[in-house]
């Protein structure tokens, strides 16, 4: 067991861990923010994606001993952005999720996309959501709502 | 799956870091941005007894610049080759590589050393940092060696990275103003690893044309006849298909690439190549 302490959605945290501990098992069973899918946990279905010091980043592929004074940010800590609350609007308007397992993560990539300039049109939030996987919806609807909430934040409905 | 149990330190230092490997007598792996090596321990392909995480070394994130070439520190990200933060001596050939690079959240955190170091056949960096004509700086118990990228991957995850060192640095030579690049990837979905990747940097300033083919069932291929015809200057489609079609025949004993493959890397090595006439 080795003690790591982070920030998780804006709260510091210490903790014991054994090493072989995911980012993403810590999130989930420790504090627990079930939020945080898994799917695959080799990095290829994108679920569990978080933000680590605001940048996306796999938490099955992250130890939670390696995360020792990271700033880990989760969907439940999400519930103040506004580019999040834009993009729930729009899978909400646009039917974006069926299941709903791998929206937490199309949420927080989508977010990234839209944050860094990068959802000006389809074929570029399809390029960007390409390492998220969602077996529902065919993807149509998600990058509908992706698009649409990426004009709305433009316009100042978001940041 | 979840990986199995294992050990995990946070060294220091580059010098600490290889005394924990040469001296822990114990089966060790190095963790730079660990987006292979997790992966792999999680499928418990990988299965050390213990980890040393390299990845914040400040040593290892290092960039400096000369003239006439870029050292850029093993852990620094494909996030902040594709976003220019550090200095570019490709003339913006790595910046495109890295943005089509597996996925963002990957690319935040996976390092240009790690996958030099793996060397997967299929991986991006190994190919290009060779048509680059970069060398990667080698740090061990009794100092550092130089050894150019064409020579360090040896075979499919193979390289002449020996157990008690660690992957300090790469250098890049600059492009001339005059240098030209084509890239191309192909893969059945975006950001997978590739089937057929071909690289080619044509620099006449300096003399020097590298067409290099990758994810060739090994070490990344240099397609030399393909590379003279680029420098001599007179290249066109039709000679470069026959210069490419010598390069794989001549390869392909070796390499036993099916019908399918021959033909894949035939046309993305013609397709980047072009890129560099257009």
């Amino acid at each position: 067991m080795t003690q790591v302490r982070l920030t998780v959605n804006g709260k510091p945290v210490a903790d014991d861990v054994p090493a072989r501990l995911s980012l993403a098992d810590f999130l989930r069973e420790r504090r627990n923010l079930t939020g945080t899918h898994l799917g695959c946990e080799h990095g290829v279905c994108g679920a569990c994606t978080v933000l680590v010091d605001g940048e996306p980043a796999r938490a099955c592929l992250m130890l939670a001993v390696a995360c020792e004074g990271r700033d880990v940010r989760t969907i439940e800590g999400l519930e103040n952005d506004k580019i999040v609350a834009a993009l729930r609007q729009a899978f909400k308007e646009h039917h974006g999720l069926q299941c709903g397992f791998c929206t937490p993560a199309m949420l927080i990539t989508a977010r990234d996309l839209i944050s860094r300039k990068r959802a000006g049109s389809d074929g570029e939030i399809r390029k960007g959501l390409s390492g998220n996987i969602c077996r529902c919806t065919g993807y149509t609807n998600i990058v509908t709502a992706v698009g649409h909430a990426a004009k709305a934040v433009a316009s100042g409905g978001g940041e | 799956m979840k990986a199995g149990a294992f050990d995990y330190v946070r060294p220091q230092s580059v010098a600490e870091a290889i005394e924990l490997r040469s001296q822990s007598g114990r089966d060790s792996q190095f963790m730079a941005g660990g987006q292979s090596l997790v992966a792999m321990m999680n499928l418990r392909v990988a299965q050390p007894e213990l980890v040393i995480d390299i990845g914040r070394l400040p040593e290892l994130r290092a960039v400096s610049e000369t003239a006439d070439e870029v050292s850029l520190g093993s852990c620094v990200t494909h996030a902040a080759v594709e976003d220019g933060q550090v200095p570019d001596p490709s003339r913006g050939l790595m910046a495109k590589v890295a943005a089509g690079l597996a996925y963002r959240a990957i690319r935040t955190r996976g390092t240009l050393g790690g996958s030099l170091a793996l060397s997967d056949p299929a991986a991006e960096w190994p190919t290009v940092l060779s048509a680059l004509d970069a060398k990667v700086v080698l740090r061990g118990p009794k100092g550092e060696r130089i050894v150019p990228c064409a020579e360090f991957t040896t075979g499919t995850y193979e390289t002449k990275l020996a157990p008690d060192e660690i992957l300090g640095s790469i250098r890049i030579p600059k492009l001339s103003a005059a240098a030209r690049s084509g890239y191309l990837k192909f893969c059945r979905k975006s950001g997978e690893f590739a089937s057929s990747m071909a690289v080619v940097v044509l620099d006449p300033q300096r003399g020097a044309a590298r067409a290099v083919l990758g994810a060739a069932n090994g070490a990344p291929l240099l397609l030399g006849r393909t590379s003279e015809a680029l420098l001599a200057g007179r290249a066109n489609a039709e000679s470069l298909t026959g210069a490419i079609a010598a390069d794989l025949d001549a390869a392909a004993a070796a390499r036993r690439f099916d019908e399918f493959q021959r033909d894949l890397h035939a046309i993305i090595a013609l397709r980047a190549a072009l890129q560099v006439l257009a």
